[in-house]
């Protein structure tokens, strides 16, 4: 799809929008009229941590979580909040290759982490074969839940190679494969109301068969 | 373009591009997180401060008193606005309780004020800060004991009748009579409300998630009570709506408010937990139906009442209407019963009327056919209908009930069904088949668009047309290319835009046909245009690759646009085929149930849709529509309830964990069967909607599965385990 006009979204530009959050978020803040009232002022914290790659030192409240950090002050806006109370996945990022809820751990927790979003994993001009495959498969609809589905999806594949077992799983002494079963059992945490489960395990499930 | 004649052959039916699987043009944007949806702008105004809305409390009553001040004091606090401070403010007509509350209360959760500031959790913490004192007053919350009150029709619905019901009914020699129940239940679209709101003097812009552009800029103005020129809404993305993004809703509001209040752009999303109870939902219903049959298994009567609750000026969830169309017999009473109930607002939920009157209807034929001891699928056969059954002189469009109904047989090997419950055991689990029919009508709305030309070749479409994940950006490029002669990679579609042309908007499955056939019309006037720039004869031109033909002359298309390019814009508009025929979407819906025989855990192990829906425009995104829908219907069928608190009067688990939707743990692969139809009454595109239909039967297609197995018939929805665990067969 040609971008249409104001949409057009480049690596270069969804960088260059972070820097100017940054100094608009820290910015001071203006004094209340009302002073009786008991005061509660923000908390500032800094924190350091990579974002698909790049560097990353942001000073915030200390109530800000890594997915308003990612949002809000780095203009990284591939994850999505959903529900913000971790029920529905939509807001799944990779912190150092392990999928997490953004909404449900705070940014100044990270420290030093390494955090791929979305955009790390792919951009429209090189898209990463799971992306790929979700286009093919049409694993999406509406496309809120369809980054988290997508980090998710990598990072399944990445547990099941490493052994890990599930719910799923019939026997804890042999590794798990990528089973339909396997597959709809540890993506069940990423919920879409469209409802496209059926194309997301076939598109997860031909890029297992292509890892394999 | 007034459509009144049926189509004839255009250039949609050389089907280059229209009708061929085609993956969304817009999918390398969703999948990389770029496609921009509306919380998300930061680039379209700066300086954007947060707003957090704060819901009612009490379901029913007066705010006695309010104390804002400690929120206002708060660190980072640029306004708090509520009903005493906003100004005067209107109620459009298609909202049934207002957006901001206050001092009266109508509903739980109703917004009450918005906190404007610097950051999104210093808005949030000081929203914890507002004090409100209520004085309650008395509500009606409970669907069961408001029904008692309510014997007759209401003054708008009069009921629908045809020959002697009760006489029939009373003399048919095989009867039923049972009533079933369907709970409310929430839309829970991914994406919450959400806007950014900003002022340039007396110009209001809303970057929101709205299905019906029009609808949102009109009724915006009107509850601001400023000019409809003054307010321009852009939603190029919507994260699913499902109904509950039809109208304007409190997000929008609030947020222009906060930014009148602030002078700045305040961006607002509703909370999830506020979400549902904030907004529509899909009403409950109870559904009393009467079927009377001769042994052979024709229906000689047939009655279906359905009570459902609302807020005053609401209106009832049609659940009969289907009724009125689905079935042959000679004598008939359909007719909705409306109780007044203090609940949220309710409203339209993807297929409002027949999905959950499809619930009810589709197993009590599964009853009747037992009672008749004749086999579910030809019972259906049996009683199908080829006119409107109560104006026999209307004939349906197109009608392949019994074509979906026996082909998904053969191809599900319903023949190897049981009819015997409880006689199909495999391990632990005893498994069962059922069948519904799906039926849902197609609708008609004017459409209108915009296309250019550019002297590359490039064609671009402009309409305020949404795309809610059905996959209108693609089915429109697919038409526009079609038309003009060029490939998916030369049109650019703009879409969700209140300075584009009025579309039909997305919901009622009306947008692909209505929107494409207006993008049909726009194309017309455009080759027209071309054809006379290159002074060729419109009549006769044919666009094909690039390039425009009449006799043996050919241009470029490209040449015709030249430097200043060309535009043109129009309208699909209805005469009155859509009165002179019925149109309707019609499917058959087989579902494959595990029930384990000591828990009663449910399991859906197959699910077969045929649908017979005109034209299939993309049939990659339109077999999405259905399997999606088919999932909603496992969510209606096993687990969604919002819990009503009949004594507080709000939906109890209102939120993502509490409300539960089917995961990928809960849904088996899925098959979707398209039979080849065209319908060119419907439109010059010969399509029809298919978004609902999917939706429509399942449930009832899963209660019957569930009987199947296990011989327990449930008639109150979700089906959960503990209503089945104390009627499950004896096995060994």
């Amino acid at each position: 799809m040609q971008n249409p006009g104001d949409l057009e979204l480049t690596r270069r530009g969804v960088l260059m929008g972070s820097a100017a959050a940054v100094a608009l978020t820290t910015g001071p803040f203006t004094e209340p009229a009302h002073a009786a009232a008991k005061r509660q002022e923000p908390i500032l914290s800094t924190v350091s941590f990579t974002v698909n790659g790049k560097p990353r030192r942001l000073e915030l409240d200390t109530r800000t979580t890594l997915l308003d950090a990612l949002r809000d002050h780095l203009h990284v806006t591939g994850p999505k909040k959903g529900c913000d109370h971790g029920q529905c996945g939509a807001c799944t990022v990779l912190v150092a290759g392990r999928r997490i809820n953004a909404c449900l751990t705070l940014a100044v927790m990270h420290e030093g982490d390494s955090v791929t979003t979305i955009e790390g994993l792919g951009l429209p001009d090189g898209l990463h074969p799971m992306q790929a495959a979700f286009v093919k498969h049409d694993g999406y609809q509406c496309g809120y839940c369809t980054p988290g589905q997508i980090c998710s999806a990598v990072a399944v594949l990445d547990e099941i190679k490493a052994g890990i077992p599930s719910h799923a799983s019939t026997d804890l002494t042999t590794p798990p494969q990528a089973t339909a079963a396997e597959l709809r059992e540890r993506m069940s945490g990423n919920i879409c109301r469209c409802g496209a489960y059926s194309n997301i395990v076939d598109a997860i499930t031909e890029v297992a068969g292509r890892q394999a | 373009m007034k459509f009144d004649t049926p189509a004839t052959t255009n250039p949609i039916d050389r089907l280059k591009v229209v009708g061929r699987p085609t993956s969304r043009i817009d999918g390398p944007l969703k999948t990389t997180g770029t496609a921009p949806y509306a919380y998300e702008r930061h680039d379209v105004v700066a300086n954007q401060a947060y707003g957090y809305a704060v819901g009612s409390t009490i379901a029913k009553g007066r705010i006695a008193s309010m104390d804002v001040k400690a929120a206002e004091a708060a660190p980072g606090v640029l306004a708090v606005v509520t009903a005493g401070n906003a100004g005067p403010l209107a109620k459009a007509d298609r909202n049934i309780a207002t957006l901001l509350g206050g001092p009266q209360i109508e509903h739980y959760h109703q917004a009450i004020a918005l906190v404007v500031a610097e950051s999104f959790e210093q808005a949030r913490a000081a929203a914890a800060l507002i004090r409100v004192d209520y004085t309650r007053a008395d509500g009606a919350f409970d669907l069961e004991r408001a029904r008692e009150g309510v014997t007759g029709p209401s003054k708008d619905d009069p009921d629908s009748t045809l020959g002697d019901f009760a006489g029939a009914f009373a003399a048919a020699p095989i009867q039923l009579d049972a009533t079933y129940r369907t709970p409310d239940q929430s839309h829970a679209m991914m994406e919450p409300h959400a806007t950014i709101a900003a002022w340039r003097g007396d110009q209001l812009t809303v970057w929101t998630s709205n299905q019906m552009i029009d609808w949102a800029t009109t009724d915006l103005a009107k509850t601001l009570g400023i000019p409809k020129e003054k307010v321009h809404v852009v939603s190029p993305f919507v994260g699913g709506g499902f109904g509950g993004k039809l109208f304007l809703r409190a997000d929008t509001l609030l947020a222009a408010l906060g930014a009148r209040a602030t002078g700045r752009p305040v961006k607002v999303a509703l909370p999830r937990p506020l979400i549902m109870n904030n907004t529509t939902h899909r009403p409950a219903t109870i559904q009393r139906i009467r079927i009377g049959a001769t042994p052979d298994g024709r229906i000689t009567a047939i009655g279906h009442e359905s009570w459902s609750g609302n807020l005053p000026d609401g209106k009832p969830e049609n659940a009969v209407d289907q009724t009125r169309l689905l079935y042959a017999a000679p004598n008939r009473l359909t007719g909705t019963r409306l109780a007044v109930l203090d609940l949220p607002e309710g409203n339209a939920m993807r297929a409002p009327g027949e999905a959950p009157g499809l619930m009810a209807l589709e197993i009590a034929m599964d009853e009747m056919a037992e009672k008749l001891g004749l086999d579910p699928v030809e019972f259906r056969i049996r009683n199908d209908t080829q006119v409107d059954p109560e104006k026999p002189d209307r004939p349906f469009s197109q009608r392949q009930l019994v074509e979906c109904l026996r082909l998904g047989a053969e191809r599900f090997g319903w023949s190897r069904r049981s009819a015997q419950p409880a006689r199909n055991r495999d391990g632990r689990w005893l498994v069962g088949t059922g069948v519904a029919a799906a039926f849902r009508n197609n609708l008609l709305t004017p459409s209108a668009a915009r296309v250019r030309l550019d002297k590359h070749g490039m064609v671009a479409v402009e309409t305020d047309m949404t795309d809610i994940g059905t996959g209108s950006y693609t089915i429109l490029a697919q038409t526009a290319a079609e038309m003009m002669g060029v490939g998916l990679d030369k049109v650019v579609v703009r879409l969700g835009d209140s300075k584009f042309p009025v579309s039909a908007g997305s919901g009622g499955q009306w947008g692909a046909n209505n929107s494409t056939a207006g993008v049909y019309a726009a194309c017309v006037k455009l080759r027209e245009a071309v054809a006379q720039k290159l002074g060729f004869n419109s009549a006769d031109a044919v666009f094909s690759d690039g390039v425009v033909r009449s006799g043996n002359r050919s241009a470029p298309l490209a040449q015709a646009a030249g430097d200043p390019g060309l535009a043109a814009e129009d309208a699909i508009e209805y005469g009155d085929l859509g009165k002179r025929y019925q149109q309707s979407t019609f499917g058959a819906h087989f579902v494959e149930v595990g029930v384990d025989a000591a828990t009663a855990e449910i399991r859906v192990r197959r699910m077969l849709a045929v649908c017979a829906a005109g034209r299939i425009l993309n049939p990659l995104s339109a077999r999405s529509q259905v399997i999606g829908a088919m999932t909603m219907g496992v969510g209606a069928a096993l687990m969604e309830e919002l819990a009503v608190d009949t004594r507080a009067g709000f939906f109890v688990n209102h939120d993502l964990a509490g409300y539960e939707v089917p995961v990928h743990a809960d849904i088996p692969h899925q098959e979707v069967i398209f039979l080849d139809e065209t319908d060119p009454i419907s439109s010059p595109m010969k399509a029809k909607g298919v978004g609902e239909l999917g939706l429509c039967g399942v449930g009832a297609a899963i209660a019957n599965a569930i009987h199947n197995a296990t011989g327990a018939r449930v008639r109150d929805y979700p089906i959960t385990l503990d209503k089945l665990l104390d009627r499950m067969p004896e096995v060994g």
